[in-house]
Parts: structure tokens; C-alpha cells; sequence
């Protein structure tokens, strides 16, 4: 269902994706694996559609993600390496206008989405302050409200204790089990229990 | 269910009202900053207020203008340092429509309450008190028509290094009819001379920028995210 | 031979280099005879205007290098968006290389207006409606080259100044007009060029002087296109084997 094929960006000077290529269908993770600056989060964007390759092209069900740029973005959730939080607003704030914008959203399932990633206990504090380990576990109950089939996930598990790293890989599985897919690009190997993982390597050669 | 474009700009628009509003002293820097320019004026020119009407529309202007600039300096960067900007370009929803929003808010926070609050300048101007609602439409208008302007540069510098006076350098070009149609405008009001015309070309200019600003600012924007 | 493979020849950085290097010559020859003529025209055979004498003749570079002042933005407006809407490199480089090139005929412009301003009316600066527009102009050009310079990645940087570019262009006559209105407002003309009926012994030269700043812009744009060619694709195979 995503399909990227010999992707090639330059950041400036530098020849960051040479070729990438993979493919995802229902139920599968791809985790992207490799050194800093080896292009984890170029990869991740430019399957996104934040950055433009000069070469190579991301398909989803079939058509070029950037011919159908809006219907592709309604159907991904994609987290970056910061929590896209506004500090003055509280957590429950803040999920109910980034999800809001999306798709119509009720109060009881952004209570449910915090519960599942342990953040209702601070939900209505001021997202300023909270330590990043809380802002992360606020924006993965954003990830879960999306209802998307795909999500884009760099480096989830930053700022999360051994608890969070457990929580952020049963989200995963259960994402995959429902029939989602998952690109996520990890620093150590996450313990995935069950579900087909493509393991992609960058910056090698 | 997908929001519909109504909604979701419903919701940016309260978003950013409520988050100017938890930081109220940070709406009133470019009202004072507008009152501290105009006071300059007399300091520097003369205190008769006849020789000072005849240069009223220049300071009213040249002040709102420049207090806008500094206002429009936070109409992106707040979003796009905490990645809420990015994520509205991911959400599914037009960017286009949704900047067009965060616009309107930025000139009900910036641009109508400095044309609202002009009369207390334009007074130590010698401005006649007739005039004064003309005042206060000129600029509320061409206020419009500037953050509109303005959201394109504030794009455009998102990344760029000095982004601050690059946005002024960038805007004061174009704003260039706004002013000469807006000082008119005002010029006329005090003088009571025919005050359609000038105010007739500011609103072109505002219909003009508000169907094509928002998808240059949108377009500047994707780039700056980069 | 199609359109669209001259298109996609002008897209290639190598081609294009190699149409530069040998046709820029071509270009200086052209402009300077072309110069020359014009200049020998305007400045000898043309008589001296009857109000103004012999400072009229300074319209001779003054109105060409403003209406290049202008051509060039456009040029540059449309390189942009060619870059812009097509992703072609050789066209966002032509954008770059057009931007000091137009705002040096907007100086010039200005030089010019000001060194007939002193002897027509008497101060080195009027604020006559052309003038205001160029100067305008001028900070257009700077705008442009300073979010150019500003912004650090290359391709957001072509990507960037290609959206100023392009809303620069769509405000141009906006300005151009408002110019003209604030003008009518106060003074009925203070315009430096009567655009009354000129005689054909003036009007060849000042055609004649247009051409000829035009194939000199073309010349000096192939020889800045081959110099930012160089500066962007440097690293890429084709120079080698071309500097060797």
C-alpha cells in the first residue's frame, strides 16, 4: 500500500538518500535503522511529503502521494523527533484542536487516547510545564487519536523510560495488528512481540 | 469523520485567540510601540498642531506600519518552532485556508485594535474629531490588507538567518500601495475632501490580497518547512 | 527537432554552459556596435531638445537602462517560475545570475535620473513618479538578493526567492499605479521625460540604444550563468571533464 521507489534527495551538498527503495502493506513495520545523519529523518520526511526529492517517487494505494498530497496527509500521522505542543495550552487542549483539525473528536476518546499512553494524570497542566518524557506520552496519545492507517514515527521512543520504550511498542503492535503500517526510524532495536518488521538500514555503502 | 474547512479554521482561529489571550501583555507591545512612534513625531518636528495635521497621515501610517512589521515577526514563529506549523501542513486540510485564518486573528490581535486605538494618536496630531472614524476605517482596512502582505514575507523568512529585518525589507516594497492609498484616504478625511476613492483601491487590494496572499504564504511556508 | 526538446536542452546544466560559453561573445560584439551606432546617433546627429538643449540627451541611456531595469525583473520572474513549477536547476541559477544585473540598471536608472535632475530642475533628486518607482524597484532587487543570501540551504533558498520572485512581479504595476496616483495628487507633473512627440532622428537612437542594452544583458547573463553553473555543479562529473 506505500510504495517508495529510488528515492534520492541532496540536502545542500549532500547525496543524503541514494535510492532508497521499500515497500509496506497492511500489518507491517518498516524500522529504519542506522548512524546519526544517515537519513532516518530525511527518509521519514520526505515519505511524508515535507521535503521534495529530486529524484524517485512514494506511492500510496497506487497514486503518487504528491498528486493526491491532501487525501495521502488525512491518512498519515507522523510524529518528528519534538512534540508538537503549544506550551500554553494543556495536553487535552492542545489534542483537541491538532486532532480537531483532522477529524471531528470527542471529549471521552481524547480521555481514552491519554489514559492508554498514561498522560491523563497531567492532561490538563500546561504543556510548558512538563518534562519531555510527559510531553512525548501526550503526543503518542495524539498519534492514537489520528485513526490513521499510517504513521511516521521518528525516533518514538526519545525522552521515554523503560515503561514508555514497552508502551510505544504495544501501540505499535497494536497499530499493525488493526492493519496499520508503521515506518518508524528507532536508535536501538525496538522489541516488537509480534507483526511482520522489515528492518531498512541507511547510510550504509 | 473528516472536519470540514469551516470547522477546522474554527478552530485554529480559537486556538490562537486563546493563546494570545494567556499572554495579554504581548497584545499590548505594538499598541505602545505604535503611541511611542506617533509621540515621536512632535518631539521631533514641531509641537503646533496645525503644521502637524499637515503630516498626520505620514506619521499615522509610517507608525502602524511599523508596529505591524514587529507584529508580524509571531505570526508564524511560535508554530513553527514547536512543530505545530508542520503539522498543519500534514493535516489533510488546505494550508492555504488555514494560514488565511491565523492571518485574520493575527489583524484582529494587531491590526484592528491599533486602528481602533489611532484616535488617541491621531488627537495629538490635530486631527479634527470628524474625521476620526474615517481614520480608524482606513486603517483597519489597510491593516487587513498588510498582514495579508505581511504573512507571505513572514513565510518566506521562516528559516532565514536575521529572519527579522529581512521581513521588513521583504515587506516594505509591497506595501507600498497600502501606504499611498491609505494616507490618501486619511489625508482626506481630515481635509474632508472625497474619501471613497482612495478607500475604494484599498479594499481592491485587499480583495486581491486575500484570494492570492494566503496561497503565496502557503506556498512560502512548504518551502520554509523544508 | 520539437519544442519540447529545446526545452528539455535548456534544462541540462552542460548544454546550457556550452550555448553560454559560445554565444556570449556574440552577444558583446553585438551590443557594443550596436552602442556605438546609437550612442553616435543620440549624441552627435540628434538635434539638442529645444527646452532642455543638450542635457536631453542624457535620455539617450537614462530611459533604455530603466525599461531594462524592469525587463530584467520579469526575466527574472519568469526563470523563477520556470525553476519553480518545472524543478529545473539551470533556471532557478538564470534567476540568480539576473537579480544583480537588474538591480545595477536600476542604479543606473537612478544615476542617471538624478544627473538630469540637477541641470533640469535644479536638485539631484526629484520625486518624480518614475524615479520613486525605480527606487522602489531597487529595494525589490535587494529583498530578493537578501533572502537569497539569508537562507542557508541552496534549494530552499531558489525555492524561496522564486515565490518573492514571482509575487514581486504581480506587484510591480500595483506599485507602479500607486506611484502615479500619489503623484497626480500633489503635483500635476514633475516628469522628467515629456512623453511628447519626438522626432524620428531621436526616437532611432533611444530604439537603437534599447536593443543594444538588451544583447548586452544577454551577454553579461550567459557569462554570470556559466559562473553560477560552475559555483552549483561543482561537484558534479560533467565539469571535470569540461575544466580539464
Amino acid at each position: 500500500m506505500l510504495k517508495v521507489a529510488g528515492l534520492h534527495l541532496w540536502r545542500g551538498e549532500r547525496h543524503v538518500l541514494r535510492g532508497v527503495s521499500f515497500a509496506a502493506t497492511p500489518g507491517q513495520c518498516v524500522l529504519l535503522t542506522g548512524k546519526n545523519g544517515a537519513g532516518k529523518t530525511t527518509l521519514l520526511r520526505a515519505v511524508a511529503g515535507l521535503l521534495d526529492p529530486e529524484q524517485g517517487e512514494v506511492s500510496w494505494r497506487g497514486t503518487a502521494a504528491r498528486k493526491s498530497r491532501d487525501e495521502f496527509h488525512a491518512e498519515l500521522a507522523y510524529l518528528g523527533h519534538d512534540a508538537p505542543l503549544k506550551g500554553d495550552l494543556s495536553g487535552r487542549e492542545n489534542l483537541r484542536y491538532s486532532i480537531g483539525i483532522r477529524r471531528t473528536v470527542t471529549a471521552p476518546e481524547i480521555h481514552a487516547a491519554l489514559e492508554r499512553t498514561g498522560a491523563q494524570a497531567f492532561a490538563d497542566r500546561p504543556v510548558r510545564t512538563l518534562s519531555a518524557g510527559q510531553r512525548r506520552r501526550v503526543a503518542l496519545a495524539g498519534v492514537l487519536l489520528t485513526g490513521t492507517v499510517l504513521w511516521l514515527l521518528d525516533e518514538p521512543t526519545t525522552n521515554l523510560d523503560s515503561d514508555g520504550k514497552r508502551l510505544v511498542a504495544s501501540l505499535i503492535e497494536a497499530q499493525l495488528a488493526g492493519g496499520g503500517i508503521v515506518v518508524a526510524a528507532v536508535h536501538q532495536d525496538l522489541e516488537l512481540g509480534s507483526g511482520h518488521v522489515v528492518n531498512l538500514e541507511l547510510g550504509a555503502a | 469523520m473528516k472536519t470540514g474547512p469551516l470547522e477546522a479554521a474554527r478552530l485554529v482561529m480559537v486556538r490562537d485567540l486563546r493563546l494570545a489571550f494567556r499572554k495579554p501583555s504581548q497584545l499590548l507591545q505594538p499598541l505602545m510601540f505604535f503611541m511611542i512612534v506617533a509621540t515621536l513625531f512632535p518631539l521631533t518636528l514641531t509641537p503646533e498642531l496645525s503644521r502637524l495635521r499637515d503630516a498626520a497621515p505620514g506619521v499615522l501610517w509610517v507608525g502602524a506600519l511599523l508596529s505591524s512589521l514587529l507584529a508580524l515577526e509571531f505570526l508564524f514563529r511560535d508554530d513553527a518552532q514547536d512543530g505545530t506549523l508542520e503539522q498543519f501542513a500534514l493535516s489533510g486540510q488546505s494550508l492555504t485556508w488555514m494560514l488565511f485564518a491565523k492571518t485574520c486573528v493575527h489583524w484582529l490581535l494587531t491590526g484592528l485594535p491599533l486602528a481602533l486605538s489611532a484616535p488617541l494618536a491621531a488627537v495629538g496630531l490635530g486631527v479634527p474629531a470628524e474625521a476620526m472614524w474615517s481614520v480608524v476605517a482606513a486603517l483597519a482596512l489597510g491593516g487587513f490588507a498588510l498582514s495579508l502582505i505581511g504573512a507571505i514575507s513572514a513565510g518566506l523568512t521562516l528559516g532565514a538567518r536575521r529572519g527579522g529585518v529581512l521581513l521588513s525589507l521583504l515587506t516594505l516594497p509591497l506595501a507600498v500601495p497600502i501606504l499611498v492609498f491609505g494616507a490618501d484616504a486619511t489625508q482626506r478625511a481630515i481635509t474632508g475632501g472625497e474619501f471613497a476613492p482612495p478607500m475604494y483601491l484599498l479594499g481592491a487590494i485587499a480583495v486581491l490580497g486575500v484570494t492570492l496572499a494566503p496561497l503565496a504564504a502557503a506556498a512560502a511556508v512548504r518551502i520554509g518547512l523544508e | 527537432m520539437g519544442t519540447w526538446t529545446w526545452f528539455h536542452r535548456f534544462g541540462s546544466p552542460p548544454w546550457v554552459y556550452g550555448f553560454a560559453a559560445r554565444w556570449a561573445p556574440w552577444f558583446g560584439v553585438a551590443a557594443v556596435l550596436c552602442m556605438l551606432i546609437a550612442l553616435y546617433g543620440g549624441l552627435v546627429l540628434a538635434p539638442p531638445d529645444y527646452q532642455q538643449k543638450d542635457a536631453f540627451r542624457i535620455v539617450y541611456i537614462h530611459a533604455p537602462v530603466a525599461s531594462m531595469s524592469m525587463a530584467v525583473y520579469a526575466t527574472m520572474a519568469i526563470a523563477a517560475a520556470v525553476g519553480l513549477i518545472w524543478r529545473m536547476k539551470v533556471a532557478h541559477a538564470a534567476a540568480a545570475a539576473c537579480a544583480p544585473i537588474g538591480a545595477w540598471f536600476t542604479v543606473a536608472t537612478l544615476a542617471t535620473g538624478m544627473l538630469w535632475g540637477k541641470p533640469m530642475w535644479g536638485a539631484y533628486w526629484v520625486w518624480d513618479p518614475r524615479l520613486t518607482s525605480e527606487l522602489v524597484l531597487l529595494f525589490l532587487y535587494f529583498g530578493y538578493m537578501g533572502l537569497r543570501a539569508g537562507i542557508e540551504d541552496p534549494q530552499k533558498a531558489d525555492k524561496a526567492s522564486a515565490v518573492l520572485a514571482i509575487v514581486g512581479a504581480v506587484n510591480i504595476p500595483i506599485i507602479k499605479y500607486s506611484v502615479n496616483w500619489w503623484n497626480s495628487l500633489h503635483q500635476p507633473a514633475t516628469r522628467l521625460i515629456g512623453e511628447a512627440d519626438m522626432d524620428w532622428s531621436m526616437v532611432w537612437p533611444l530604439l537603437l540604444m534599447l536593443a543594444a542594452f538588451f544583447l548586452y544583458f544577454a551577454w553579461i547573463l550567459l557569462i554570470r550563468l556559466r559562473a553560477e553553473l560552475l559555483r552549483r555543479e561543482r561537484n558534479a562529473s560533467w565539469i571535470r571533464e569540461v575544466v580539464a
